[in-house]
């Protein structure tokens, strides 16, 4: 098969819609393209059958045992606002404090920061060198003001997945909440919120190679049953969680690839798992000074995040411009600032410099692969010829020995 | 980002990429930048009669910090030394149609050519005071001041 370029290998970003999820969306814009929350006739009550269908698929997903669990939304940045505003909202009798991680979402640190300056005390736990929480570092936060604590499922940079289960077991043991921004990790990595004890729950259909603009929020009914303020006013859609009008399609199409996750995605995590390691050795093997960020343990089977030492990320972007991916690098972003998800991690800026993200996907062909390993392996050599430091490193001078004049 | 024509020319083929040799009294070199900040710039000028008739760079950085050495060693060869001094950031910037956030990169092509030159000049002068004051130059490399 002919390879068509750019080849997208940023999967972490957003996926494709698969072909079958778009099918299924179709009729719902058209012909059955009824409100769901119009009672009085066939085009609502289709609309409607629609919906409760959605939910059995994606609670069953995600392991939730009640349909009704699910709260759709906008996608995961509004599920992350609802999960930890609405919990602070209702309970802010019992308490004032969130307990989370320095290398979450922004939908989740800038919540937390507004929560802040609302008065609310949040705990940001750090995390080690391979990106990972101590459980027990969850434990030690947690006070008798605390409400909630938040980690992720699966980090979008790193691709590190977090140890959940056993933070659920301390969170339901001292009785607080636990909410899980699950969007990296559904239907790659293990997930069930019954077994993890998850209470809360965000999940987004673009990642899962749905629709963009829809997602849910999983919100626990039963021990305990987690009440939350609503963040929108309106009709009192969902459950009185989340007002506005349903995205029927995207609805349709979330639960369509929720579908094929329950069915495919073992065989396809075992699939992306071989792809990564196909470019991963092949890139170690023929290059030096590669440096993989994040555990290779708990990591997305289709996430690669390495650094090419001495060669920095946006160049080596522009180099490869015929495979879409994404760098660590400060150049890359508007605030100048490298990942701070590598800095975390303890990865020295000049690393986090020169880090670039593979995100592998259900499309990508080992055909792909052996074209981007060949043609970063070709640039990288390029650049590092043009590299000063890559230079001096050859030299056998250490690079920390020498004064730079930091601008 | 999208780059003009002119940057990414330079980037795809940079000019006068490698290196001069560092102990040769005619060579001047700048290396200016940090790892830690994304780009570090070494430029070298070779100049024989007041003449800069070669130059040279090599640089870790972005698309833009390559595109600006590359246009930099262009326009040092065949200036005097004086008139290179006269090379601005801003007229690397206005050349390559830098956007407003690699304005920096045109920044450090500007100190990469002072700080060579500057070498150069201090070479010369040492050169001329050796017979009285031999003077062992520092093994380490270093940065520009």
């Amino acid at each position: 098969m002919a390879i068509q370029f750019p080849i997208y290998m940023d999967n972490h970003a957003t996926t494709p819609v698969d072909p079958r999820v778009l099918e299924a969306m179709l009729p719902y814009f058209t012909g059955k393209f009824g409100n769901a929350a119009s009672r009085s006739h066939a085009y609502g009550w289709t609309a409607e059958e629609a919906v409760s269908k959605a939910r059995e698929t994606i609670a069953k997903l995600i392991g939730a045992s009640n349909p009704k669990e699910i709260v759709f939304t906008s996608g995961a940045t509004e599920s992350d606002n609802l999960a930890l505003k609405g919990v602070a909202e209702f309970y802010k009798e019992k308490g004032n404090h969130i307990i989370t991680t320095v290398v979450e979402h922004k939908a989740i640190l800038d919540t937390c920061k507004r929560l802040e300056k609302q008065g609310y005390e949040v705990t940001y736990l750090n995390v080690d060198k391979e990106g990972l929480v101590d459980p027990d570092d969850v434990r030690k936060a947690i006070t008798d003001r605390t409400l909630l604590v938040s980690v992720m499922l699966a980090n979008n940079e790193v691709g590190s997945v977090q140890p959940i289960g056993e933070i659920g077991k301390i969170t339901r043991e001292k009785g607080v909440l636990l909410h899980s921004d699950a969007v990296q990790g559904i239907g790659k990595v293990p997930f069930d919120v019954e077994k993890m004890n998850v209470d809360l729950a965000s999940v987004t259909a673009h990642k899962m190679y749905g629709p963009k603009g829809v997602g849910c929020l999983y919100v626990r009914r039963s021990k305990p049953r987690v009440r939350l303020t609503a963040q929108m006013d309106g009709g009192g859609h969902e459950f009185g969680m989340r007002s506005g009008t349903l995205n029927v399609p995207g609805i349709v199409g979330f639960a369509k690839a929720a579908e094929i996750m329950l069915q495919e995605s073992e065989a396809e995590s075992k699939k992306l798992f071989a792809l990564r390691e196909r470019l991963r050795t092949r890139l170690m093997k023929e290059l030096d000074e590669v440096k993989v960020n994040g555990s290779m343990d708990n990591r997305l089977p289709g996430n690669l995040n390495v650094s090419f030492s001495f060669v920095e990320g946006e160049a080596l972007m522009m180099a490869i411009k015929d495979v879409a991916v994404s760098s660590g690098s400060a150049c890359t972003s508007a605030s100048l600032e490298p990942s701070y998800v590598l800095h975390a991690m303890g990865v020295g800026d000049d690393l986090a410099h020169s880090s670039i993200r593979f995100g592998i996907g259900r499309f990508n062909t080992e055909e792909e692969i052996d074209y981007v390993a060949d043609l970063v392996i070709g640039k990288v050599k390029k650049l590092r010829d043009m590299s000063p430091l890559y230079e001096m490193f050859k030299e056998g001078i250490d690079l920390n020995s020498v004064q730079w004049a930091a601008h | 980002m999208a780059y003009s024509e002119k940057l990414i020319e330079h980037y795809e083929n940079p000019k006068n990429v490698g290196a001069l040799d560092k102990e040769d009294p005619e060579v001047g070199t700048g290396l200016v930048g940090a790892p830690a900040c994304g780009d570090v710039m070494r430029l070298q000028i070779k100049v024989k009669d007041g003449i800069i008739e070669d130059a040279k760079f090599k640089t870790f950085g972005c698309g833009s910090a390559i595109a600006s050495s590359s246009l930099a060693t262009e326009w040092l060869k065949g200036k005097t030394v004086d008139e290179a001094e006269t090379i601005k950031n801003s007229m690397i910037a206005e050349e390559l149609n830098l956007p407003p956030v690699k304005i920096h990169c045109s920044v450090l092509a500007e100190d990469a050519i002072k700080s060579a030159i500057a070498d150069f000049r201090s070479k010369q002068s040492a050169r001329r005071t050796l017979a009285s004051e031999p003077e062992a130059q520092g093994a380490t490399p270093r940065a520009a001041e």
